[in-house]
């Protein structure tokens, strides 16, 4: 049974016992449709946010670059991109984590995995996945981002571009001690739910239009009116997702709602994958940021392997799974 | 006391600004705070994740906002 079955009866009362809407019309799909994901985008947000954070508490960077500095190449990079799934990033933690992880001396392959797979698949993607897409989706999209983060990392490991990154990222400097107390199980939840929180009132305003505006659609455009335009016989439909996706880093939120009813209507489904992954994996306000650390050249070889990579998987999709 | 602010001057890094200012008033203790936003002096205390709040040279957290009263306890224990 599916475990969503109770909110679709809840959806259904309010949207025509409560609102009166007439069955069967257009707005009757539209707004039935709307109540039915936010709540249980919402309900998701609260167990996988709160569950992720729980798990990051037992593994604050600090450590993990402690792991990662003693590890081989190869294995290094897949665990890299294992552990950047449970990490969150935003632009403003990309420096701290690249020059930490470099003087620490983790190798520069290994970072990069980290680095790609941390924005890539990050919980927020996860649960709208999970919740419009369905599990396979979801399972897809990790498996495609963690293959991109660590065949990437491997590539940039063996491209010897080390003279490339600014060089005080080698310099190590200690201004004070690190104590970071070990948190008992009432600090863990409480960061859990902090973080939570956080997260849920930054993106809560993203999520709901994204939602609207994909109800809108789902219930008042006729279905396959896209697939004309961006079907899976569009040869370039994939690279032009992944151009629009590049700028719509901080609306993630709301964009993958959007996608999810535009592969209802006939985007195929390894052009939304790629636009997803580049929405989240190739961020413009991560690249500038990142130029304070490294050569510009450096920046364009990891936006080129990243940016490829998704190209590949968009059109592998579309071509296993195309309609 | 010492007491430094390490971020970036991202909104966390406010907010975490703030909570410790009103933390130490209601605690009484006098304190500079200072704000540290060069990431090289920042990565030099060891963190990976901004804001972090830095006790005459003790780094007390990281990578999180707490709330005035956790500040308030974590600065007791320190004391101790």
């Amino acid at each position: 049974m599916d475990i969503f079955y109770p909110i679709q009866i809840l959806a259904d009362w309010l949207t025509y016992v409560v609102f009166g809407i007439i069955p069967g019309t257009l707005l009757a799909g539209a707004v039935n449709f709307f109540i039915f994901d936010t709540i249980k985008i919402f309900l998701l947000l609260l167990v996988i946010i709160f569950s992720v954070s729980l798990i990051r508490s037992f593994l604050p960077p600090e450590k993990i670059r402690n792991i990662l500095s003693h590890e081989k190449k190869y294995f290094g990079n897949i665990l890299a991109s294992l552990l950047g799934i449970i990490t969150p990033f935003c632009t403003c933690s990309a420096i701290p984590l690249f020059l930490g992880f470099l003087e620490a001396g983790v190798p520069l392959g290994t970072t990069f995995s980290f680095l790609v797979a941390s924005p890539m698949i990050n919980e927020v993607a996860l649960v709208l996945l999970l919740g419009l897409f369905g599990w396979k989706i979801a399972l897809l999209y990790i498996a495609s981002g963690l293959a991109i983060a660590i065949i990437s990392g491997i590539i940039i490991g063996h491209l010897k571009v080390e003279n490339l990154v600014e060089e005080f990222a080698y310099k190590s400097k200690s201004n004070g001690r690190l104590q970071l107390p070990e948190m008992d199980w009432k600090q863990r939840t409480d960061y859990a739910k902090n973080y939570t929180a956080d997260i849920i009132k930054k993106v809560w305003i993203y999520v709901v239009v994204g939602i609207g505006i994909g109800a809108w659609i789902h219930g008042y455009v006729p279905a396959d009116f896209l697939a004309r335009y961006a079907g899976s016989g569009k040869w370039y439909a994939v690279p032009l997702a992944v151009l629009v996706g590049i700028p719509l880093y901080s609306n993630a939120a709301g964009v993958i709602p959007l996608v999810g009813v535009l592969t209802e209507k006939g985007v195929s489904i390894g052009t939304s994958l790629a636009f997803m992954m580049a929405v989240t994996g190739l961020s413009l306000p991560e690249f500038l940021i990142l130029k304070k650390v490294m050569k510009t050249k450096l920046i364009l070889i990891f936006a080129g392997i990243v940016g490829m990579g998704i190209i590949f998987t968009g059109y592998l999709f579309n071509f296993i799974l195309g309609h | 006391m010492d007491i430094k602010i390490l971020g970036t001057g991202c909104p966390n890094c406010q907010r975490l600004e703030q909570n410790t200012k009103q933390a130490l008033e209601e605690l009484k203790i006098e304190a500079v705070v200072e704000k540290v936003t060069d990431i090289q002096d920042i990565i030099g205390y060891g963190i990976m994740s901004t804001p972090a709040l830095v006790v005459d040279g003790n780094v007390l957290l990281a990578g999180m906002v707490p709330s005035v009263n956790d500040i308030k306890e974590k600065i007791e224990n320190y004391i101790k």
